[in-house]
């Protein structure tokens, strides 16, 4: 593996990590297994980049990209808690809704952001490299957002959503509204994954509709990543983890592509995610030591 | 003070398995009063704490606590009044939170919920000191993980967790069922310790007669949604486990066939 694809992998694994961070604020915290992700990626990224060609500041664009993923898992909130459909099939529904909505967003299948000015733009030609520039740039925004989430977390506002999510009947004993959790849970958890779709149409120069594909595999994997590397050990090094997790991954898929001796191809991404993802799954109870 | 007038619960309403499952309850508890609740299973105990504590909303009928009429509100809205401690010890309290964690969530029970980090050393020392309280040695776990402690662990620092915010009544819900006599008893005294230092307006369900007539000042007795048996004051101070029974039969002009009934 070069250099230049090592840096590429850190890239990619700390764009996904916001939707990593997404990903655990709904499965763990929340207990909420939302698929919506698949669709508020590409939305987050489309968004964006129809703004940015429009002539918008690329900030702005990310910002507004934000609120339409946090609109998209309000959506998924509603539909479960007003309309008592099952949490999955909730997202589901919302998932494939967003397909169209993408579409709608960027009146074609893919826009391309060549030549436009993006959040990254005043940091390349400042003497550093581009490859470096950019794992740099989006890494100083993922601790911003561990911080964010997990001071979040460990607040009283926090506290009601991490009861929500392991003990709800509890937590509505102690006077939490579980509902309005779940609404405001979806809506930061979409955000940050639209946030993750935003930075990866500005530093990768385009937004497609298909990119959502496999998007909560890949979040997922980096949850479980994390969380088998450094177990459970409080709020903050479950975050950590996560962004670890999704690095970690990455430079896994980057190197199980570029070894020759293995003869894969870019076409297998999906087989080695999954492949991946199964053995992050199996590993801990390998561990323990058996059958289990 | 709680008061409930002509409560009406029926569940499964227009279906074949249709119960009325509380009667035209009419029920006053005074400020500071302890009052336990007796009954066989399906008397209507439960859904009579259920009903104070929201979980149940009555077809009729009218709630207040306080001065504060609560018929519709459900739990959450009502939590500010209403201090519980659960029967099973994994339901009061949240098993993947620590025990500070724990008492941080319940020391807001009712209250707005903002950006403040929920344990400042303030707030942790406080919460330090009402647990060793408790002499269980728990002071020195305050990090662990609530479901790392055993059920009469757990149940001791829900009683803790219920006083943490103030309330207008305390329900028990047969919160000594699922632990060990010794267990039982060391709840059962740091309960009465609570209530009487803190002149709770409390209701407490159980199974045990025993209980029901050794704690607190008045004693009801529930039968098939309606309230068969109230005593206090010295009718109360003679009464026995036996003439209970006695009364349960005589009233009712059946069999006690109840085994539960008759346990401690």
């Amino acid at each position: 593996m070069s250099v230049i694809a090592f840096w590429g992998a850190v890239e990619l694994g700390l764009v996904y990590a916001f939707v990593a961070l997404g990903v655990f604020l709904a499965f763990r915290v929340l207990d909420f297994p939302d698929l919506t992700v698949d669709g508020s990626f590409p939305l987050g990224a489309a968004v964006t980049a129809v703004l940015i060609i429009a002539g918008f500041n690329p900030w702005l664009a990310a910002g507004v990209a934000m609120v339409a993923g946090a609109a998209a898992g309000i959506v998924t909130a509603m539909l479960n808690v007003r309309f008592k459909i099952l949490n999955l099939l909730a997202s589901i529904l919302t998932m494939i809704a967003l397909f169209s909505v993408n579409l709608r967003v960027m009146g074609k299948p893919n826009v391309a952001l060549i030549n436009a000015d993006t959040m990254l733009s005043p940091f390349y030609g400042l003497g550093l490299r581009d490859f470096y520039v950019r794992p740099l740039f989006i890494g100083v925004l993922v601790i911003i957002a561990i911080i964010v989430v997990w001071r979040f977390l460990e607040s009283d506002a926090g506290l009601a959503m991490r009861a929500t999510g392991a003990n709800a009947r509890m937590a509505r004993a102690q006077g939490v509204d579980t509902n309005r959790q779940i609404y405001l849970g979806m809506a930061i958890s979409n955000a940050l994954v639209a946030l993750g779709g935003a930075l990866f149409a500005q530093t990768n120069g385009f937004a497609d509709v298909t990119s959502g594909v496999g998007t909560i595999v890949v979040g997922l994997a980096a949850v479980i990543i994390g969380e088998t590397l450094l177990g459970a050990r409080g709020i903050l090094i479950a975050l950590i983890g996560c962004v670890l997790g999704s690095i970690l991954y990455r430079i896994a898929i980057q190197l199980a592509l570029s070894t020759d001796m293995l003869g894969l191809q870019a076409s297998d991404l999906n087989f080695v995610t999954a492949a991946l993802v199964t053995f992050a799954l199996v590993l801990p109870r390998l561990r323990r030591g058996g059958a289990a | 003070m709680i008061s409930v007038k002509n409560i009406q619960v029926i569940f499964g309403k227009g279906t074949p398995l249709q119960k009325q499952a509380l009667n035209g309850v009419d029920l006053t508890i005074e400020q500071g009063s302890f009052v336990t609740v007796i009954g066989s299973n399906g008397a209507g105990k439960s859904t009579l704490l259920g009903v104070l504590a929201g979980d149940v909303l009555p077809s009729a009928g009218q709630v207040t606590i306080g001065t504060t009429d609560v018929t519709r509100k459900g739990t959450a809205a009502r939590a500010g009044l209403v201090a519980r401690v659960f029967q099973d010890p994994l339901t009061g309290s949240c098993g993947a939170l620590s025990i500070e964690e724990n008492l941080a969530l319940a020391a807001k029970r009712g209250e707005a919920r903002g950006l403040t980090a929920a344990l400042g050393p303030k707030r942790r020392e406080h919460f330090r000191e009402r647990i060793a309280e408790l002499n269980l040695g728990l002071e020195k776990r305050m990090g662990d993980r609530m479901d790392l402690l055993s059920g009469g662990q757990r149940q001791a620092v829900s009683l803790v967790m219920a006083t943490l915010a103030g309330s207008e009544v305390l329900l028990l819900d047969e919160h000594t069922a699922a632990l060990d006599p010794g267990m039982a008893e060391f709840v059962m005294n740091l309960t009465q310790k609570i209530v009487s230092e803190r002149k709770l307006t409390t209701m407490m369900v159980t199974h045990s007669m025993r209980q029901a007539l050794d704690y607190g000042h008045r004693t009801i007795m529930l039968h098939g949604g309606e309230i068969v048996l109230d005593v206090a004051g010295d009718s109360r101070k003679e009464l026995q486990v036996e003439d209970l029974i006695a009364m349960f039969r005589r009233i009712r002009g059946q069999t006690l066939d109840d085994d539960a009934l008759l346990i401690g």
